[in-house]
């Protein structure tokens, strides 16, 4: 089903009965050729592109949940494209260009808003690398401009300027960056990819990898085994986990990242905002709550909920950055966890398995992602070589050095 | 989270910073023939496990020991906090 604004109308005057659940419900069949592990907004966004753009027409998506049940429904929904390294500024863009037209491709309301984002910085030594981080991004093709304080001022009158120890001096702006609904993306990508044909099967764990003599030839599922010329792994937060099944160590570790969101609020912020002198970032939902968060609990963890040092630490950046939010309520607040890498940058790649690949590493920047994350990981599973785009997003990279290390901090993986 | 620090007792872990998983202590010897790939897993291949986790805090704003502390990943419950020192010399290493 085609939806319009006929089709609403329609609907609103034939009592809304003419709605069909978007995706099927299928039983897994005996062998596919190409199954994706995770029903996140990576893997069904890679099911989605496989079926659509690379014309593949025998997929499945294995979830043990219920899709979007993880990372796509748990984070700030933040969309931007505003790296420096020239392994990651092109694939961010390309990310940032299917997000602009991602709605019209999957005919899916996806409140794609794009509102702005503003990197506030504080020192000279601080604008001086925005400005290099602008012009990297100007290079590929990406927008940035650069803010004095009187244009922050202008557009962002309630931000605490003139703070004894930070003052704000200005900020980076990325203008096509923005804000979109995350489950909307999850669903939109789901009902795509169910109506080319591929199976999303629910509430089946993959228990295991069958190996032999270094080939996959399937997943044991707790629905039973299912067979695969090949095999994609897009479950991002749990891939020590899935990739352990293979008996493989990964340059990853779990960590959570803290998510809240405030009671909702009359429009206060017009973009999203992030904070130079502290972690912060902050931007308001369509429903008014503000929706923040801060930096990693910084342990090894897979249990989806922090701990309140951090809280404390957020909600502190977040009244020095903007005093206003001082009397406003938290209203929730949950934890996801992360796959982070040791160089801070993601890995799309082939393993050492035949038949194997791997899409992780996300850190806390998989949601932006999503779009190029799918596209160029169903290039890889369709035409068994990188996009250009990833031919960098190595798996084998810190064997041989070339890590691509966006804050500069080496391999601890809490820092990035 | 409450450590149970071995000479200070209960500390909050907000005092301790979190290096990672304990296998760090064990740095492969540089001469050996195949240094260059055991040092590649050492730096950076990790178990990351859910479930028991042996891992190294730093107490920095305490008494600035070395703890290898085990937690579960999937529950955040401490089940044993040693000195990373004493681990350590258990195993061979800075007699």
């Amino acid at each position: 089903m085609r939806y319009s604004g006929f089709r609403v109308i329609k609907e609103a005057l034939t009592g809304h009965k003419g709605w069909k659940p978007v995706w099927r419900d299928p039983e897994p069949k005996a062998h596919y050729d190409i199954i994706v592990i995770g029903g996140g907004g990576h893997g069904l966004a890679t099911a989605h592109y496989l079926s659509k753009v690379y014309g593949q027409r025998n997929v499945a998506v294995v979830e043990k949940g219920w899709i979007g049940g993880g990372n796509v429904g748990r984070n700030t929904t933040i969309v931007r494209s505003n790296y420096m390294l020239d392994g990651n500024e092109p694939f961010y863009e390309f990310s940032m260009k299917l997000w602009e037209g991602l709605e019209q491709d999957l005919n899916y309301n996806a409140m794609m808003s794009q509102r702005g984002i503003i990197n506030l910085f504080h020192t000279d030594g601080q604008r001086d690398a925005y400005i290099r981080r602008g012009n990297a991004m100007i290079l590929n093709g990406a927008d940035a401009e650069l803010l004095d304080a009187d244009q922050v001022r202008k557009e962002h009158p309630y931000l605490n300027f003139d703070d004894a120890r930070f003052p704000i001096k200005g900020g980076l702006v990325q203008r096509r960056g923005g804000t979109a609904r995350h489950d909307a993306v999850a669903w939109g990508y789901a009902r795509s990819a169910d109506t080319h044909g591929v199976d999303i099967i629910q509430n089946c764990e993959v228990t295991g990898l069958r190996i032999e003599n270094g080939k996959c030839l399937g997943v044991e599922t707790s629905k039973g085994f299912i067979g695969a010329n090949k095999v994609g792994c897009a479950v991002a937060g749990n891939s020590g986990r899935v990739m352990g099944m293979a008996g493989m160590r990964m340059p990853i570790e779990s960590h959570v990242l803290q998510a809240f969101v405030s009671e909702g609020l009359k429009p206060v912020l017009p973009s999203v905002i992030t904070y130079g002198a502290g972690h912060f970032y902050v931007s308001q939902s369509d429903k008014g709550g503000l929706v923040f968060g801060g930096d990693l609990d910084g342990y090894n963890t897979y249990a989806q909920r922090g701990n309140l040092p951090v809280v404390e630490d957020v909600c502190e950046g977040g009244v020095s950055l903007m005093p206003m939010i001082g009397r406003a309520r938290l209203l929730r607040m949950w934890g996801g966890v992360m796959d982070m890498s040791m160089d801070g940058s993601p890995i799309i790649d082939r393993t050492p398995v035949e038949g194997l690949y791997f899409n992780g590493g996300w850190c806390y920047g998989g949601f932006k992602a999503t779009p190029a994350s799918g596209h160029c990981f169903a290039h890889l599973l369709a035409k068994d070589e990188p996009h250009p785009t990833t031919t960098v997003y190595r798996l084998d990279r810190f064997r041989t050095g070339r890590m691509i290390d966006e804050k500069g901090v080496g391999n601890q993986p809490n820092l990035h | 989270m409450i450590i149970n620090h071995p000479l200070l007792g209960p500390r909050d872990s907000s005092e301790f910073t979190y290096l990672g998983d304990a296998s760090l202590i064990d740095r492969p010897d540089w001469q050996a023939e195949n240094a260059a790939e055991a040092f590649y897993e050492y730096g950076y291949l990790r178990d990351n496990p859910a479930g028991k986790h042996q891992e190294l805090w730093f107490h920095e704003a305490g008494d600035r020991s070395w703890l290898v502390v085990t937690r579960d990943t999937t529950t955040h419950e401490i089940s044993k906090v040693e000195l990373a020192r004493d681990l350590a010399r258990a195993r061979g290493r800075s007699k």
